[in-house]
């Protein structure tokens, strides 16, 4: 995307056309709105928390670390979104099941165990093929039964909470180790909150699968024209399936982190409405949620947006049942602005405006 | 108004963004008759109709009904329904999960739809009328496609239609639902109604009409007594060459060595697909350019797309270079070296959204594998030489592909497929809807191509292109290789007769 020479006028053109424009500037109306009501949402503190460590604490750091299984959501449900045209609702169910899964794991057959059963390396890689399972049965039944993705992952989304459950069988475990706990929070002497870690390790990887695979090409290409795809001899099933079983791997890294947050679950809260906000994250980074081409920082970007938005909800005191009323509206107001023919409006709104101001001057 | 007719169209012009889609066509329809309306794909033939219906505004000219004095004017489907002109298309476009009856009365607002046990009756009523065997509670989507078209005829009948059209109703029919349904429209002819119906087939035309009136190019070639105009003139008419055209003479810019006892790049024994062909059995040598020849919907589109893999192959073997292959799936006919230019640009050949440059290296990129993506180097390289060296009028190769006109749409694909140095490349109608140069330009690049060593199967729904490349024709008709045109046979008047068939075979 690097334009050489573009003069002052062409360039904040060619920013409103790239599709970054569109969170960074929900950005930037988030920020400019906080920092008028109250400038001390920027503040930043060092001292030591609970756990008696040094840390970071304050709004922004919050965002930071609990944007981070969004984030880690976003990437696979942008290559979903990319390459199926539909989106994955089962996604905050499935990370029940994967954390589930994680503490089944670490617990054996005890529910409080004094020390942990298994490394806490192999219970993560356990939920990892859990989670890839229950994706890859979301990507047979698009890619190859051909079922709208929503309703095909509607049967996990109504039905993951309570096979989390049946993983431990309804009990609610607690591991009592510290270590598993640094997962989700702090790691002694880092200030710096894990998950962002984790979430940050997790875009470099994207990052680089992008950049020495074809997934972005094939991917995109399978979604905007599966016909034409096929005749260039890719599988358009598969790589829809494919992106269906990368989801599921985030949605077990996000699934860790969240049982690793209270080393602990409950199964009916865990990550709840999850699957919106990534979505939602999607849709804010410009990506057309009827798949094709997609931008992968917009949708990181996004999903820190969202729970940007999510934290100064909080900070103003909005129920969390009234959540999503808020971000309805922000909902609404993102997809009537992306609707092709409000779009042409404001095209031609504002080649008018360019050209009064021409005969202007 | 003349006496007899229902229906006149006068002097009809319609143009879209760079197409004269309809240069002043006169049309007249007459109380019972069934009127064949001809030409080939792009001659005009559904804009003619999309006006009459209503779909499309005219841009100059008349229309008259009987009954109506002065010209009336059709704004919508709707309003044509009113004025008693129907239309039945292709594809069955009422409701197959609700019942026969349903699907007679639905959107006709007139509050049938409160007396369930009055529409029924009605509808059987209508049906037994009509000989169309179903029963009004039945679920629509139960009865056979035929019987389904009939039942869309049905509707159109109560609906008091003075005009109505058949747009390609046969296509999907099979003998002997084609042989039911012309019983029907014989019996709404005795009835007056007048009827105009568009189809491809030769054989059904000259079964069934009274009258062919023939577009080409937007504009009005004629309108003919059946008795009055046999096949081959009909073929003639409608790709605008007349038989004693024989002036066209192969041009001399051949020259390929096509050396002794080579075994051929590609030959295929029993292929079938199932996409409703014959199995046929054909070969190319190397450096040879070859076309398929007939009507549009004969299945010359379907013999290459089963050999490219691209529908679902069922029986026969393949050899490439004498060695036994299997093609099943697009990728294994490129490992193989073969490549394919689809016949419908839009829907199977570009990706839209993507840039020129991810069009043009996509087929190569997926010939060498997942996990060797190029450089954006590279290219941005192989992009560039091939914007140049099909001169793709292109902003930038960042420009995505859709934003491009349609010639320079088909170069990409174009482009694409050369990038990945196929020993064997088939075209299907590579040249549609592209200015006269650049068709040039592209039979010149595939006799280059040929000289060069690369066999090419070249289809084109013109016969002076197919002349000026093909050195051997292969000619489909009703979906069967049914002979080929090699040397002295390849003259505008032979590939006519041999596509025609009927009285004009040997």
């Amino acid at each position: 995307m690097s334009k050489k020479a573009e003069n002052k006028e062409g360039f904040f053109r060619s920013l409103l056309r790239q599709q970054i424009f569109i969170p960074l500037a929900a950005l930037l109306i988030l920020a400019v709105f906080n920092l008028i009501m109250d400038p001390g949402f920027f503040r930043i503190n060092l001292g030591p928390n609970s756990a008696g460590n040094m840390v970071l604490s304050g709004y922004l750091i919050t965002i930071l670390d609990y944007g981070s299984e969004l984030a880690i959501l976003a990437i696979g449900m942008t290559l979903v979104t990319a390459a199926s045209g539909g989106q994955d609702i089962s996604v905050g169910a499935a990370m029940a099941i994967a954390g589930s899964v994680v503490l089944r794991v670490l617990c054996g057959t005890n529910s409080r165990p004094d020390t942990l059963q298994a490394p806490i390396i192999v219970a993560f890689l356990i939920s990892c093929v859990a989670a890839m399972l229950f994706g890859a049965f979301n990507g047979i039944l698009v890619a190859y039964f051909k079922i709208q993705p929503m309703v095909a992952t509607l049967i996990l989304f109504t039905a993951g909470r309570s096979i989390a459950a049946w993983i431990n069988n309804n009990e609610l475990p607690i591991i009592s180790d510290p270590v598993f706990g640094y997962f989700g929070n702090f790691i002694p002497g880092i200030p710096v909150p894990t998950p962002f870690f984790i979430a940050v390790a997790c875009m470099i990887v994207i990052f680089l699968v992008l950049k020495f695979t074809n997934l972005g090409l094939y991917t995109q290409a399978v979604g905007i024209n599966a016909d034409s795809s096929r005749l260039n001899g890719l599988n358009p099933a598969f790589i829809k399936f494919i992106t269906f079983v990368i989801l599921g791997l985030c949605v077990a890294v996000a699934g860790f982190i969240k049982v690793s947050r209270l080393s602990s679950i409950n199964y009916s809260v865990i990550a709840k409405d999850i699957e919106m906000d990534a979505i939602l994250a999607v849709a804010l980074g410009g990506n057309a949620l009827g798949g094709g081409k997609f931008n992968m920082p917009a949708s990181i970007l996004g999903a820190y947006v969202i729970q940007f938005l999510t934290t100064t909800l909080y900070k103003f005191n909005v129920q969390s049942d009234a959540l999503p009323a808020y971000k309805a509206v922000v909902v609404i107001i993102l997809v009537v602005l992306s609707a092709p023919s409000v779009r042409e409006y404001l095209g031609r709104i504002g080649k008018k405006y360019a050209g009064t101001r021409k005969e202007a001057a | 108004m003349k006496e007899k007719s229902i229906l006149e169209m006068r002097n009809i012009t319609k143009t879209f963004p760079g197409v004269k889609a309809l240069q002043g066509v006169d049309f007249t329809l007459c109380a019972g008759e069934i009127h064949a309306l001809m030409g080939e794909n792009g001659a005009g033939k559904s804009t003619l109709i999309k006006v009459l219906t209503g779909v499309y505004g005219k841009d100059g000219g008349e229309i008259y009904l009987k009954g109506i004095d002065g010209a009336v004017t059709i704004r919508s489907p709707q309003e044509a329904q009113k004025l008693g002109i129907s239309t039945v298309y292709q594809e069955i476009t009422l409701c197959p999960n609700l019942s026969v009856a349903e699907n007679m009365y639905i959107g006709r607002g007139e509050g049938q739809l409160q007396n369930w046990k009055k529409m029924n009756r009605d509808a059987d009523q209508i049906l037994r009328s009509l000989d169309v065997p179903a029963q009004a509670t039945q679920q629509l989507g139960s009865c056979s496609l035929a019987v389904q078209q009939m039942v869309a005829i049905a509707r159109a009948v109560d609906m008091d239609c003075k005009v109505l059209i058949l747009d390609e109703p046969t296509s999907s029919l099979d003998e002997q639902e084609v042989a039911k349904l012309f019983g029907l429209m014989r019996d709404l002819k005795a009835r007056g109604v007048g009827i105009i119906f568009v189809t491809h087939f030769l054989d059904q035309v000259y079964e069934v009409c009274d009258k062919i009136t023939v577009l080409r190019d937007g504009q009005l070639v004629g309108e003919y007594e059946i008795k009055d105009l046999p096949r081959v003139k009909l073929v003639s008419k409608m790709l605008g060459k007349e038989l004693d055209d024989m002036s066209d003479i192969r041009s001399e810019e051949k020259e390929y060595e096509v050396k002794e006892g080579e075994v051929p790049v590609y030959e295929a024994e029993g292929l079938q697909s199932n996409s409703g062909i014959r199995p046929f059995n054909f070969y190319i040598k190397k450096g040879e350019v070859n076309g398929f020849t007939g009507l549009l919907g004969s299945g010359r589109s379907e013999c290459v797309r089963a050999i490219f893999g691209a529908d679902h192959v069922v029986s026969g073997s393949v050899k490439m270079k004498g060695k036994p292959v299997k093609i099943t799936k697009p990728i294994d006919a490129m490992k193989n070296g073969i490549a394919y230019l689809p016949e419908d640009r839009k829907r199977d050949g570009i990706i839209g959204d993507l840039s020129v440059r991810d069009n043009i290296i996509l087929a190569l990129q997926v010939l060498k594998g997942f996990f060797k993506p190029f450089t954006r180097a590279e290219a941005n390289k192989f992009a560039d030489e091939y914007i140049k060296l099909l001169e793709i009028k292109t902003a930038s190769a960042d420009t995505p592909i859709k934003s491009l006109s349609g010639g320079n749409q088909q170069k990409v694909i174009l482009a694409r497929w050369l990038l990945t140095h196929p020993e064997y490349l088939i075209l299907d109608e590579p040249t549609r809807g592209i200015d006269v140069g650049t068709k040039v330009d592209i039979q010149k690049l595939v006799l280059k191509l040929a000289s060069e060593g690369m066999s090419v199967t070249f289809i084109s729904s013109e016969t002076d292109e197919m002349l000026r490349t093909c050195s051997r024709l292969v000619v489909m008709r009703d979906g069967k290789m049914v002979g080929e045109l090699t040397g002295d046979q390849l003259t505008q008047s032979g590939i006519m007769n041999a596509i025609a068939g009927g009285e004009a075979d040997e």
